[in-house]
């Protein structure tokens, strides 16, 4: 069976920036809070919606920090899931137009 | 430690502008009896300088921006600006008075994912609140535009100054903070004018008043603890410093200037002539400020209130010095514990003074001369 393909996205919604190595979010919907370690905001910049999560997993995470593949990719997928959850990160099986406040 | 206050800490540590306030305009359609601006514009910066200034902050690693004035939506270009700042990722705040907020205005503020609206209500009765805005149905239009952003969703707190002349209308616009189903914050601090002239301050509620407010558990939350005698301050609170302006905070106003806070007129450069980052990392003022601990004050290291008083730097420049006392804070500290402050102690007062029996010279936010 063909291994799906995770696209993702930063929602517009969304405040960010980075403090000393870490990205303060903040979802102006709700105002929850939260800040990313490194590996995280890797992650984070890299949701242009047209690289699979595959790809920044093996070509950023992988690159910039010593992490097992699968287990950095598991760990992705859940990071993923959890700011989907709260409207941070949009996720699609197919590539997603970035989100700029319009 | 909630983790907003834990990041906060953590920029104030780093010298990292985590929070700008920045005045687009200081135009406005209101003429509010206790303003302390020059509404004439002198040069406001253009949407082209303000987009500047948005990318030099964003690089600086601010990430909350409260848009203000006057009043930000007597420029045209306002929405313009916020759709720039929320494109360079700034957790965006607004503080206007509303009166130009209709249904349109209101979905494009939602759709440009703003995060607070505060809106200046000064009382439940539109007869009070037009009296001090000076602007007939101005009450009528500012409770409507409420309603607008509100039925979008989006976070609206109410700023309440109280003076003499609402001071008894705190539980009404409380009341009416709940029923538009919106925050409610109260500020009992009147600034002097911009050009000098303190004749605002005799609209600040007396001293007597002020001490039931600060008994008001619907204002202060738990009395007791808001109300307690100071603690004798310890090694920690003589190391502290005052607040995060210019360490993690810092005002920009119409004209570029910029300076520690929005309440602390000490010109340390303007973003027309340097770039931002040079006026914050090496103006002398803005490291001079940044070098004031609780143990550097003149008068209030040695005050009992030194760990727990509300002393503003800037308003305490305004009276002469910034290491000196803001004799409005003390005022607040002794009427809110009913223990005097070293200040008022030095002066032989068994009561604060109030500032507008004060004559000292004040500094003021003006703009700075930009050679052509």
């Amino acid at each position: 069976m063909p291994e799906t393909c995770i696209y993702i996205a930063r929602s517009s919604a969304i405040a960010a920036r980075a403090l000393a190595g870490e990205m303060m979010v903040m979802n102006s919907a709700d105002s929850t809070f939260f800040t990313l370690n490194e590996v995280a905001t890797t992650i984070f910049q890299a949701a242009d919606g047209r690289t699979p999560l595959r790809d920044i997993v093996r070509d950023q995470v992988c690159e910039q920090f010593d992490v097992d593949p699968e287990q950095a990719q598991a760990d992705a997928e859940q990071f993923v899931a959890e700011l989907s959850g709260h409207g941070i990160l949009l996720v699609s099986s197919q590539p997603l137009a970035p989100e700029t406040p319009r | 430690m909630s983790l907003m206050t834990e990041v906060g800490q953590k920029a104030f540590n780093l010298g990292v502008p985590i929070a700008v306030h920045m005045d687009v305009t200081y135009r406005c359609n209101e003429r509010c009896v206790h303003c302390y601006l020059d509404h004439d514009d002198h040069g406001e910066m253009t949407t082209a300088e303000i987009k500047d200034v948005l990318d030099q902050l964003a690089e600086a690693g601010v990430f909350f921006i409260t848009f203000s004035g006057g009043e930000v939506l007597m420029r045209r270009d306002f929405f313009e600006i916020v759709e720039y700042a929320r494109r360079l990722m700034f957790n965006v705040k607004i503080k206007t008075n509303a009166v130009m907020i209709h249904e349109k205005e209101a979905r494009r503020i939602r759709e440009l994912g703003v995060d607070t609206i505060q809106i200046s209500v000064y009382s439940h009765r539109p007869e009070v609140h037009d009296a001090i805005t000076k602007l007939p149905h101005s009450f009528e239009r500012t409770v409507k535009a409420i309603r607008f952003l509100r039925e979008q969703g989006l976070r609206v707190t109410i700023a309440n100054v109280l003076m003499t002349v609402n001071s008894s209308d705190h539980s009404g616009v409380q009341e009416l903070a709940a029923e538009l189903g919106v925050q409610y914050t109260l500020d009992p601090t009147i600034t002097p004018m911009m050009d000098g002239d303190m004749s605002v301050l005799s609209l600040r509620i007396p001293g007597e008043e002020l001490k039931e407010v600060f008994r008001n558990p619907a204002l202060v939350g738990n009395q007791e603890e808001f109300c307690a005698p100071p603690k004798p301050p310890s090694e920690e609170d003589l190391e502290g410093y005052s607040c995060s302006a210019g360490h993690s905070f810092c005002y920009i106003s119409p004209y570029g200037d910029v300076f520690p806070c929005v309440q602390f007129p000490l010109p340390t450069g303007n973003i027309r002539q340097q770039k931002f980052l040079d006026i914050w990392n090496f103006s002398p003022q803005m490291k001079e400020v940044r070098s004031i601990q609780a143990k550097d004050l003149t008068v209030c290291s040695s005050c009992s209130h030194v760990g727990s008083c509300s002393r503003c730097p800037g308003l305490a420049y305004m009276e002469g010095s910034m290491r000196g006392p803001s004799t409005a804070d003390c005022e607040k500290s002794f009427y809110r514990t009913g223990v005097p402050t070293a200040n008022m102690l030095k002066q032989g007062l068994s009561k604060p003074r109030t500032m507008a029996s004060n004559t000292a010279s004040l500094i003021q936010i003006r703009p700075i001369a930009v050679p052509a």
